[in-house]
């Protein structure tokens, strides 16, 4: 897992499965499609992943084809950092 | 000669006709005829007319359910009193209030509670005259205080008293949203013309067995207790504990013989799961009804298939009305339903209408506030006059009591249970019924109860919250909730938090208890 990934899971954790077992977050655990990121808690994320990595996203990106798993995010951010 | 708009003149002439039928058993203490609990029953009143009771005075009774009981409700009847059931299990602090805040001049109470009712009266005043039972339980605790009250002085036999229509019968006191409780005023013509509603939707037979299932404090006891002894049929009373023990109670209904079963429909999805139906005799059982809450479809769909033959009737009406809908489920429930049944269509001896915020009736089909009117409304809330007056449509001719549930009338005119004005929240500019995100969370297997509260959050206005008991040791993570809300729910009702509790807590009348689930973390 890679730092971004570790991040991520830990920022999802905290934020919105207060409680939940750690194992239970997998890379591919759907997010949005899986009901733990609505909207506004997507918003949320995308503030955190701008401020911690100084990118930018586009509002195109912030939906579910492109932010679903940590995996998913981890590449976004990856390529952003170029 | 008691009036036919009288509530007890159903005893009097069931005991007439039908003296030598059993009208009440306490099941493993024995059981009393017709001509016996009249019998009681008049001596309960001829003591209570000793003791001082008056027409139009209030009588408190605080006795488990027993046929202790049910004489003194009817000897308090017949001393032209309304009687005022308080919760045995509730705290003394609570029953004190009640008692003083409507005034009873008598009490009929068991010794086991005197003490600690004696310590809350020092601050509120002296205890009205008492009679004070030793045990309960077929009557004869009852008989043997009035024995030692006789020896005393002996209590002069008096008439019965007739009352009139309007005269209050009975004063049920439900939570109210001060935080004190409140007490709702029924009248003899309330319930008469409940009761014979009730006669006409389940003609009721002498060799018909009545559950009493809810506690005499709760108003589905007036269908019990009333409808019951009406018809010269058989009441049997359900004690608290094996009221919630699905097995026991399951084994009572057999051996019992119950026909007519009448209670709120938790229990009812309890006996589906863990009562072992299928291992007993329960053919004599004809009329399920349910009511209080909504039953979750696939528990009853569950119960239907067990007992399949059955009439189930879906009842719906707060204590200010008692049952003002009423609902007969078609079966089979199918499969793919996921909804709950329908509330139904107006009791005849009530109207019902579906009014917008003005009070302006909507077009059929459209979403509003169920008000009910005619025979069966409350005269008010005792000593509250603001709140009675509130509790009705303003600026109207007939009195329209405002139920405070949202619903609509479906293309079969059946009304249609929204849900409360008060469990309605706005989320993300969603209107969102908080007992639907319940039925939502019902269709995981998993679930046996679900219960969702919406609470004020700083940062996104409400926070939904979902309180679980699992059928299952371990229960499903919080992932695995959030996906199966997400497959089932729109994203805007999925709750925010699921916290997991071995059981629900309930309230005494055994509904979840929604404001101790608010005040939980």
């Amino acid at each position: 897992m890679s730092d971004v990934e570790y991040t991520v899971k830990q920022f999802i954790l905290k934020e919105f499965l207060p409680g939940e077992d750690p194992s239970e977050l997998t890379s591919s655990t759907p997010l949005i499609t899986g009901g733990i990121l609505d909207s506004l808690a997507t918003m949320k994320l995308v503030m955190f992943l701008e401020e911690r990595y100084g990118v930018r996203f586009e509002a195109h990106e912030v939906d579910a084809d492109h932010l679903d798993t940590v995996a998913d995010i981890a590449k976004l951010v990856a390529i952003k950092k170029g | 000669m008691a009036t036919s708009a009288a509530l007890h003149h159903y005893l009097i002439e069931a005991a007439r006709r039908w003296p030598e039928n059993t009208a009440v058993v306490d099941p493993g203490s024995g059981s009393l005829r017709y001509s016996e609990l009249h019998r009681l029953s008049d001596r309960v009143r001829d003591r209570l007319r000793a003791m001082g009771v008056r027409s139009g005075d209030r009588v408190g009774l605080y006795l488990r359910k027993s046929t202790d009981g049910v004489a003194s409700i009817y000897g308090a009847l017949k001393s032209g009193a309304a009687y005022v059931p308080v919760d045995p299990g509730a705290p003394p602090s609570r029953n004190a209030f009640i008692l003083q805040n409507c005034g009873v001049s008598a009490l009929i109470v068991e010794s086991r509670f005197v003490e600690r009712l004696r310590a809350e009266h020092e601050t509120l005043g002296p205890l009205p005259p008492m009679i004070v039972l030793e045990s309960v339980g077929s009557g004869r605790g009852l008989s043997t205080a009035l024995d030692a009250l006789d020896r005393k002085g002996l209590a002069p036999p008096t008439d019965t008293i007739d009352a009139a229509p309007d005269a209050l019968a009975y004063i049920l006191y439900t939570s109210g949203s001060t935080g004190k409780p409140k007490g709702v005023m029924l009248s003899h013509d309330n319930a008469v013309s409940f009761v014979d509603w009730c006669s006409e939707l389940l003609e009721p037979r002498t060799t018909d067995r009545f559950s009493s299932h809810a506690p005499f404090h709760f108003d589905l006891s007036i269908l019990d207790i009333h409808v019951c002894i009406k018809h010269g049929a058989t009441l049997v009373l359900i004690g608290e504990d094996v009221g919630k023990d699905p097995e026991r109670l399951a084994q009572l209904i057999a051996a019992e013989r119950i026909s007519i079963w009448y209670s709120a429909p938790s229990i009812l999805a309890l006996l589906s799961q863990f009562g072992r139906l299928n291992e007993l005799d329960l053919a004599p059982l004809r009329i399920v009804l349910f009511a209080g809450e909504v039953f979750p479809i696939k528990h009853l769909r569950a119960l239907t298939r067990q007992l399949p033959g059955r009439r189930y009737v879906n009842l719906y009406g707060p204590t200010e009305t008692n049952v003002c809908t009423w609902y007969e489920v078609k079966l089979p429930i199918p499969e793919d339903r996921l909804k709950p049944v329908a509330i139904g269509k107006s009791c005849s001896h009530l109207q019902c209408k579906v009014v917008d915020s003005e009070g302006e009736t909507v077009r059929r089909g459209d979403e509003g506030e169920l008000v009910v009117a005619g025979r069966g409304v409350m005269q008010g809330y005792w000593a509250l006059p603001e709140q009675s007056a509130r509790a009705f449509l303003a600026q109207a001719k007939e009195r329209w009591y405002k139920t405070g549930d949202v619903v609509f009338e479906d293309d079969n005119a059946d009304y249609v249970y929204l849900g409360r004005r008060d469990r309605m929240v706005k989320r993300r500019g969603y209107r969102v019924e908080l007992g639907e995100i319940e039925a939502g969370l019902y269709r995981h297997p998993t679930v046996k109860e679900a219960a969702v509260v919406a609470v004020a959050d700083e940062e996104t206005g409400v926070k939904i919250k979902a309180f679980l008991s699992c059928r299952e040791e371990k229960h499903p993570s919080l992932i695995e909730m959030k996906r199966f809300c997400a497959e089932n729910l729109p994203t805007y009702m999925i709750p925010d938090t699921f916290s997991w509790q071995t059981a629900l807590p309930k309230t005494s009348t055994d509904k979840v208890d929604y404001q101790r689930l608010k005040e939980m973390r």
